[in-house]
């Protein structure tokens, strides 16, 4: 046996020692955030820390920003008001007959036995900032827990779909763009009804993927929600087509789109209430409830996590 | 004006209240709206390099990661992704730090921009492996800015431990 002379200074674990273990700690943390996303508890709880110091961080900007609208000419204050009365006026026929219309199309939807449309209803926020991360496009707004929002609620603009709440914390809420890498939004061609899933380039573009290069779509086609995702509603305008390569080499079309609505500025968003999930008709409800008794206890989680999903 | 083999000046010791003052600062500095802007430096890798050269034995890899995971949480990005760059770059800037302060100022900018470059290829490395597009090379401006900021940072994070000069015939030192 060896015996070493104890040490003059505490210093502590060896630094390779504690270098291994903060290092297998993030290797986890970041496996455990990428595999099984089941530590959102601990960013709430990080977060109660560093959102107060980004709140004082963006305090600067805001009090600029207020200052700003303090000493905003009143003409240009007038003029607007003006303006927005006007375009009030202008779309209250509109607006009027679109409540009319809907009451209609609702009656006769109950007439034909088809499933009612739901109102789109849900809350206004303030964008707070843009997060930081170079990789991702998100957004802050200024609704959280506190407003019952809850991950996956869609978000929109005057202008059509913005893009969708994924992670929720105690005040604030974070909203991954329609343009971020990961988001994609199932879509219909307004012109043509042709229905596809648009997803996000990551460089302000999206893309219409896996159509066949002779499809239907021309520059300058609008998509608009299909709502077969079971999360947006159908029928808001999500981008415009602007611009086709079609290449007889390649057996799908590139077709490139510019979000409607303004993604990358900042303004105010409304965020919708989440859709109620779809009950399946009653016969295959009946039969799945069949099946999940008849294989014992062991398959009864698995068959409820699928049938949630659906 | 530094402890090395060309400086005359003994500094005061340093005050932990100002070390973890001058790393909140940095946070906050982080959490600016400027630092979605192109080629701005991450403040809070700098000044964790700063006090992991200068004070090897208060600041290391615990105050890193602690700092990496709120800069996670805040940034939106994998938690741990930022930890993990701090804590690597904590152990770098710590082991070298008796080399690092043997060099004058410039030099040691350059022996510090290999460490701000790695917080970065880090993450990137992170998120290229999660699947993430390359950000553009915007994304290794930041550390060029640090490291050429290294001697003004160095001057003013070291004020509050210069003694006032003041000559004494009788004084030894």
């Amino acid at each position: 046996m060896d015996h070493q002379p104890p040490p003059f200074f505490k210093r502590g674990p060896a630094p390779v020692a504690l270098l291994s273990f903060y290092v297998a700690l993030s290797a986890a943390l970041l496996v455990v955030d990428v595999r099984l996303q089941t530590l959102e508890v601990l960013r709430q709880a990080l977060s109660m820390f560093t959102h107060p110091v980004q709140q004082f961080a963006h305090l600067p900007a805001q009090v600029l920003d207020n200052a700003g609208g303090y000493f905003a000419s009143l003409t240009r204050l007038q003029d607007e008001n003006a303006q927005l009365k006007r375009s009030r006026l202008d779309n209250v026929a509109i607006l009027l007959r679109t409540q009319q219309l809907e009451v209609e199309n609702e009656r006769l939807r109950k007439l034909l036995g088809v499933k009612q449309r739901q109102q789109a209803s849900g809350q206004v926020a303030q964008i707070l900032y843009a997060a930081r991360d170079p990789y991702s496009r998100r957004i802050v707004v200024d609704k959280g827990q506190q407003d019952k929002v809850v991950a996956g609620q869609p978000v929109i603009d005057d202008a059509g779909i913005v893009g969708q709440v994924t992670r929720v914390y105690p005040f604030v809420a974070e909203v991954t763009l329609i343009t971020d890498k990961e988001q994609a939004v199932p879509v219909q061609i307004v012109r043509t009804g042709l229905r596809s899933v648009v997803f996000g380039l990551g460089n302000g573009q999206l893309e219409l993927r896996f159509l066949p290069a002779n499809a239907d779509v021309q520059n300058g086609d609008v998509l608009v929600t299909s709502g077969l995702d079971g999360v947006f509603l159908p029928g808001f305008p999500v981008a415009r087509v602007v611009h086709i390569e079609r290449d007889t080499s390649y057996s799908f079309a590139r077709i490139f789109c510019m979000p409607l609505a303004g993604v990358e500025n900042f303004s105010e968003v409304m965020v919708l209430d989440p859709r109620p999930a779809i009950s399946l008709p009653e016969q295959l409800a009946s039969e799945a409830a069949r099946r999940e008794v008849k294989p014992g206890a062991k398959a009864g989680p698995g068959k409820k996590k699928r049938l949630k999903k659906d | 004006m530094q402890t090395s083999y060309s400086s005359s000046r003994i500094l005061l010791p340093v005050r932990p209240w100002f070390i973890a003052s001058t790393l909140l600062i940095a946070l906050l500095f982080n959490f600016l709206p400027t630092a979605n802007w192109p080629g701005v430096p991450d403040w809070v890798a700098l000044a964790l390099v700063f006090w992991c050269v200068r004070e090897p034995r208060r600041v290391g890899m615990g105050l890193a990661f602690l700092f990496g995971l709120a800069m996670d949480v805040a940034d939106a990005s994998l938690l741990g992704q930022h930890a993990l760059a701090y804590v690597l770059v904590a152990y770098g800037a710590s082991s070298l730090s008796r080399r690092i302060l043997w060099f004058p100022l410039g030099q040691q900018a350059l022996q510090v921009f290999p460490l701000l470059l790695l917080v970065q290829l880090v993450q990137l490395g992170v998120r290229t492996i999660v699947g993430a597009d390359f950000p553009g090379l915007a994304y290794f401006v930041g550390p060029c800015l640090a490291a050429l900021l290294w001697p003004l940072l160095t001057f003013v994070l070291l004020l509050p431990q210069h003694q006032p000069v003041d000559r004494d015939a009788n004084r030894p030192l």
